[in-house]
């Protein structure tokens, strides 16, 4: 029975661990991505990126509900994956609406960042009332399709452990997505002509200019690939817990977090940052009482919770670590840019 | 008879003062022209202005029988001038090769030909090619800066300072080359400190003094002016 014990602790921790960190840190790598994407080519930090979330998902939502209306769903896949594409193209319409008649003024200007980062606190404002009015601040569950891949109760019959491991369709959704962005993302900047470009004016915008590289065709593609990331990020969130507004601005801070931490302006960088941020919220905020039950002989079983912090503290966790990297190495895990 | 590149009576600044004043630099085919003076003369301010960076007051700007005065810099690199800064001057988190591909930019035919020359050229360029130029040492990387300015394969080749901070043996590997390029049929602009070594080299040579033409004339011939030596050569 000991040998069983110890399986059950450590199913006990994919189940409720690294199923879950392993997803939100997916999610949370693609946003981080059109973050460190938009800082690297346009060199400032766009605090309207969490609403752009909001704004993407939002429309996945509308689109979604659409087709439903007309009779087209995914069948076991979510309505909302076949909403994804066009949500995908509004967003970056918008995106490139708001661009034209705000932050090309400030480009052409010739503004510091620090300008253009509160020009973005307010295309945040604008994005948050946008959102409101028309879909409401209120908690929306937009699912449909097979929910379950792997449901704790047949785990459990199946093994005959007492622990079951639960994994969600859009867990595994979520992992496979966000690996196919990611890989054509890397593939799209290190192998194309127009991703190495879209380096090049990051790294040296002078010199890409004298070497004939279009500016404006540069922030174009930059706001087009930010939308697909931010859209995919926002839609694969919302279809594993909820959409909320609300709880969409509540993730700048983890985003922030994440790109600094895995060195801001640097692709590899925001996705390890996610993860990073992820596991950080979910290790520590996990109660591990359970866990230690399995393990530990019966006299040494804790009475507590034996968690770090409460879940309510989850923001305190991407906070502090924001703060200890800023501190210790500014530019992150990989060399990325100072802010 | 005008030369290929004609730069004439240019007068302009940033925008406060003007900063040059009635400047003239021609250039012609396999030509090497270099523009020496002394600190704040105006020297890489009157290669900006031929760029299209800085934007004139006066000044007649013509390529091969073309006005390209109102050009952008763009438009003007794409019209066959190649420019290398002083300073920033590679992209220094691309790999040598990717380096090359950008300065091709603008092209849409076949690039490796050129690639292949340019390894003949600088054959240090082949061994590092997948290294980021970043990490290469100044000598290197002013290698890797011509290099991606010759990419686009100019009628002009201008080159703010390629010797600043390079070692003698250095330099005078860079003006060997320069001298290769040129052969090849390129016209070729130099803005330099190192004043004696540039005007050995030189066909043709500028001294500007407070942003105006004060000589002019073959390299050795301002070599040997004792106006010149005496007023910055060093005697």
């Amino acid at each position: 029975m000991e040998n069983f014990e110890f399986i059950n602790a450590i199913v006990l921790l994919a189940n409720f661990v690294l199923v879950p960190a392993l997803s939100y840190g997916s999610q949370l790598a693609l946003a981080t991505l059109s973050l460190t994407i938009v800082y690297g080519v346009l060199r400032f930090s766009n605090f309207a990126q969490a609403d752009w979330m909001s704004f993407g998902t939002m429309a996945a939502i509308l689109f979604a509900w659409l087709f439903q209306s007309i009779g087209i769903t995914a069948g076991i896949f979510p309505t909302a994956l076949l909403a994804l594409p066009f949500a995908i193209i509004v967003t970056a319409l918008f995106c490139l609406l708001i661009d034209r008649s705000v932050y090309s003024f400030y480009r052409k200007q010739k503004s510091q960042p620090i300008v253009l980062m509160i020009v973005s606190v307010g295309v945040m404002f604008i994005l948050q009332a946008i959102v409101r009015f028309i879909i409401g601040p209120n908690d929306r569950k937009f699912f449909d399709g097979e929910k379950y891949i792997i449901h704790a109760l047949d785990f459990k019959n199946y093994f005959g452990l007492e622990e079951g491991l639960t994994i969600k369709s859009t867990q595994l959704i979520t992992v496979i997505v966000a690996l196919i962005a990611m890989i054509s993302l890397f593939y799209f900047l290190q192998k194309t002509k127009l991703g190495k470009s879209m380096r090049a004016y990051s790294n040296n915008e002078d010199l890409a200019l004298l070497s004939g590289i279009n500016p404006e065709k540069i922030v174009i593609v930059t706001w087009i690939i930010s939308s697909i990331l931010i859209t995919t990020a926002g839609v694969l969130y919302g279809l594993d817990k909820s959409f909320k507004p609300f709880t969409y601005f509540n993730l700048l801070l983890p985003m922030f977090a994440a790109a600094i931490v895995g060195g801001i302006g640097s692709p590899i960088g925001a996705v390890i940052g996610g993860y990073v941020i992820a596991f950080s919220e979910i290790t520590l905020t996990y109660a591990y009482k359970k866990f230690f039950v399995y393990l530990m002989p019966e006299h040494l079983e804790p009475s507590g919770l034996m968690q770090v912090l409460s879940t309510d503290y989850k923001f305190a966790i991407s906070f502090i670590i924001l703060v200890i990297v800023l501190i210790v190495r500014p530019t992150g895990i990989v060399r990325g840019k100072i802010i | 008879m005008t030369k290929f590149l004609s730069c004439t009576n240019m007068t302009g600044g940033y925008g406060g003062e003007d900063i040059i004043h009635s400047c003239d630099i021609e250039v012609d085919k396999s030509q090497i022209v270099v523009i020496v003076g002394p600190n704040g003369a105006g020297k890489s301010t009157a290669m900006k202005a031929m760029l299209g960076m800085i934007s004139l007051k006066e000044g007649n700007l013509i390529l091969d029988g073309s006005d390209i005065s109102k050009l952008s810099p763009q438009d003007r690199v794409a019209a066959g001038i190649a420019f290398v800064p002083q300073t920033m001057n590679v992209f220094s988190e691309l790999t040598v090769e990717e380096n090359l591909e950008m300065g091709a930019f603008l092209r849409d035919d076949n690039i490796q030909e050129t690639i292949g020359e340019i390894y003949n050229l600088f054959p240090a360029m082949k061994d590092k090619r997948n290294q980021l130029a970043g990490e290469l040492s100044g000598g290197q990387r002013q290698q890797v800066a011509v290099s991606r300015a010759l990419m686009t394969r100019p009628k002009v080749l201008m080159l703010d300072e390629p010797t600043a901070g390079v070692s003698p043996i250095v330099m005078k590997e860079i003006f060997e080359r320069i001298i290769t390029i040129k052969n090849s049929g390129v016209a070729i602009v130099i803005v330099e400190q190192n004043a004696k070594q540039a005007l050995n080299i030189a066909d043709f040579g500028y001294v500007l003094v407070g942003g105006e033409n004060k000589f002019s004339g073959e390299g050795q011939e301002l070599l040997k002016n004792q106006e010149v030596r005496k007023s910055f050569l060093g005697g």
